[in-house]
């Protein structure tokens, strides 16, 4: 029954690919605007708040719904559930974009960016106590590994280029990456491990700046557990949208068995997180009745909402169902890695930040260029499972 | 059976990274032996607010007109990207009582901005002055995030912009000034010197006029020491410095870090781990296909 993966085909410029095109360009107009201008003329970020959505969304939440490479390959690999093999491919798409788009996103927030090629290559400067150059050399390792997991997809096609140079990189390339499969997809698992945990460990530096209900020595590991919920949210979606919008055949029950999955992630991050708030004494904190307390136990709703929606074996199996369920996982984590960054920093009682027009629309603009990207991928090369159309799915099956 | 083999192995791996021992996170610095600094005593300023001028001339930088009067006098509100150095005023709500307050870089002994630094721009340099280095920085301001003291600032106004704060006038030392703000100061309220012997000198006041102080020197200890040191009449904490107990700010953040990274074995053993699981599955499927 399973069918091997297919390109999409049909023509690229539909009319939602002219939208997210005019999406994509605004956006980079605003780029345009900060590179020649400064970050200061379209962003809201100052000195209170040096940090604001694009590190908090685009890099802290991007790469979490990025984790849906990460969080399928443990399943597969590790846990050796072979069954959602055919999520893989897409998934590994999914993050590889993602973590590409999350480089981007810090080349437009930090200012000097010509120095950005150093922090790979100038090894004897390295400071090894910044928990912040762990990250970045883990996510430029990551993105590259990413993308060779993927390769074969693309190898693939190439095999039958016309272009003799594509040929023979997709002759050499493929063997060597089936026959270093394992030591690549072993640190497709560990790279993620060591900086979706590290991202938690960054703002523990902020010190007492940071809110006690989120100040916690944990912060690595509810980072760590939270990008899981997340990856498998992401996978669903992009399953499910995929789907839908290239007439496939729905992947219905390997999702029910990811959304079986989320139930013991989400149920331990809640564990996680109310026992530490406990622990440390901060529950009254809890029920202070402000925004930050509001904000927290909006969060810890929303993880636990899915769980509810997903409980029993017969919702699992509903595509609506697990759809709205994903929804929610995603705005659960989202909320969660934005608070930790934005509203539980608090500089002085004098600073404010509320993100500007500016950073709403480069970001609208570089998720835009992701989605195209996709798009342009999946219609190109070997990614999407399921058959194309009704009659091809009555021969799969 | 297989999934017994992978849970084994990942137990292995988590059984490895704890018996790398918590505790021996790297030690909190030492004041360096050469460390020089500032005595600010807020009993003696006047607010003439002469050492922000002379900062600005000092440094070179664009005088902060933006605050009062129409531009027409230097009124910088608070540090930033041209202010290096500030002098407020603060004003008891309840009694009217006031004090002024100077702000710059505390330049720590143990500083969370110079922890925080991807290639070590922001570093401990000669006597102990935290400087920015231009090549070694990537804007991304990790060193605000860390900065207890809000001190470092960043030119948001700017396509190619640095990073702006006291630097205790390291190149003026090396021409065998002092720093700008001291040599100005009209009232003494600002003195350099060596660390210790500016420490001494705030004990022979604090022992001279025990009224006039609130009984402590803010930085002795506080966050694990500074080479800004102040005395005051006003409780710390109003004048805008933080209680920060005796810990180095970042201490929590590197226990976390180095426990998890100490000597690279967990990240090592977990590689190791997951490759070993990925052979044993693939080796059980291969198997499960040729029966």
């Amino acid at each position: 029954m399973s069918v091997q993966p297919q390109p999409v085909g049909g023509s690229l410029m539909t009319r939602s690919f002219r939208a997210l095109f005019a999406i994509a360009a605004v956006g980079f107009v605003v780029i345009f605007y900060r590179f020649a201008f400064g970050i200061g003329a379209i962003a809201a970020i100052n000195d209170g708040y040096p940090w604001g959505i694009w590190i908090a969304l685009d890099v802290v939440t991007g790469t979490a719904l990025a984790c849906g490479g990460y969080a399928v390959a443990i399943l597969v690999y590790v846990l050796n559930r072979g069954q959602y093999h055919p999520l893989v491919r897409s998934a590994l798409l999914t993050s590889a974009l993602g973590y590409t788009m999350a480089i981007v996103a810090v080349t437009v927030d930090i200012g000097r960016f010509w120095n950005l090629w150093r922090v790979p290559v100038y090894f004897w400067q390295w400071n090894l106590d910044s928990i912040l150059l762990e990250v970045a050399l883990c996510v430029a390792v990551y993105t590259v590994v990413l993308w060779i997991e993927m390769s074969p997809a693309f190898f693939d096609r190439w095999r039958r280029s016309s272009n003799p140079r594509l040929r023979a990189l997709a002759t050499t390339g493929l063997p060597f990456v089936e026959r270093n499969l394992v030591w690549i997809v072993a640190l497709g698992m560990l790279l993620p491990t060591m900086h979706q945990s590290s991202l938690g460990a960054v703002v523990l530096l902020a010190g007492q700046r940071l809110h006690p209900l989120w100040n916690t020595p944990l912060l690595p590991l509810l980072f760590l557990v939270s990008c899981l919920g997340m990856g498998y949210a992401a996978v669903i979606l992009e399953s499910t949208l995929a789907s839908a919008l290239f007439h496939r055949r729905f992947e219905t029950s390997m999702l029910a068995g990811l959304a079986g999955v989320v139930l013991p992630v989400q149920l331990g991050f809640v564990a996680l997180r109310l026992a530490d708030i406990a622990l440390r004494g901060q529950i009254g904190a809890l029920f202070a009745f402000d925004l930050r307390a509001t904000l927290a136990l909006l969060e810890i709703f929303l993880m636990l909402a899915p769980v509810a929606l997903l409980w029993s074996p017969a919702a699992r199996q509903r595509r609506s169902t697990l759809f709205r369920a994903a929804l929610l996982l995603v705005g659960a984590g989202a909320l969660y890695r934005v608070d930790t960054y934005l509203v539980a920093f608090n500089p002085g009682a004098h600073w404010r930040y509320f993100p500007s027009l500016g950073e709403m629309f480069s970001s609208f603009g570089m998720i835009a260029l992701e989605i195209m990207a996709y798009i342009v991928i999946v219609k190109q090369f070997p990614i999407l499972s399921g058959a194309g159309t009704a009659r091809r799915e009555e021969v799969a099956v | 059976m297989r999934r017994r083999t992978a849970l084994k192995g990942l137990a292995a791996a988590g059984a490895f990274a704890a018996g790398a021992r918590p505790a021996a996170a790297s030690a909190p610095l030492a004041v360096p032996p050469d460390a020089v600094g500032l005595l600010y005593d807020a009993t003696k300023c006047i607010g003439c607010k002469a050492c922000v001028v002379a900062c600005t001339e000092a440094n070179g930088l664009e005088p902060d007109r933006s605050g009062y009067g129409e531009g027409r006098y230097q009124a910088p509100v608070a540090l930033n990207a041209r202010t290096k150095n500030i002098i407020t005023l603060y004003t008891d709500p309840a009694d009217g009582s006031s004090s002024f307050m100077k702000m710059q870089c505390m330049h720590c002994v143990d500083p969370a901005c110079v922890r925080a630094c991807m290639l070590g721009s922001l570093k401990k340099r000669e006597h102990g002055i935290v400087t920015w280095r231009a090549d070694l920085c990537v804007g991304c301001r990790y060193c605000q995030v860390a900065c207890p003291f809000n001190v470092p600032k960043f030119e948001y106004m700017s396509a190619v912009p640095k990073i702006v704060k006291c630097e205790l006038c390291s190149h003026r030392l090396a021409e065998g000034k002092i720093p700008a703000c001291a040599e100005v100061c009209p009232r003494g309220a600002v003195i350099y010197g060596k660390r210790e012997e500016l420490l001494s000198e705030a004990r022979q006041r604090l022992a001279a006029q025990p009224s006039r102080y609130v009984p402590k020197i803010y930085g002795e200890h506080d966050g694990g020491g500074t080479q800004c040191l102040y005395l005051s009449h006003v409780p710390f904490e109003r004048l805008g410095l933080p209680s920060l107990g005796t810990e180095p700010a970042g201490r929590v953040a590197q226990t976390v870090q180095h426990t998890i990274y100490k000597g690279f074995a967990a990240p090592v053993a977990l590689y190791g781990a997951l490759a070993f699981v990925m052979f044993r599955n693939r080796k059980a499927s291969q198997q499960g296909g040729a029966e």
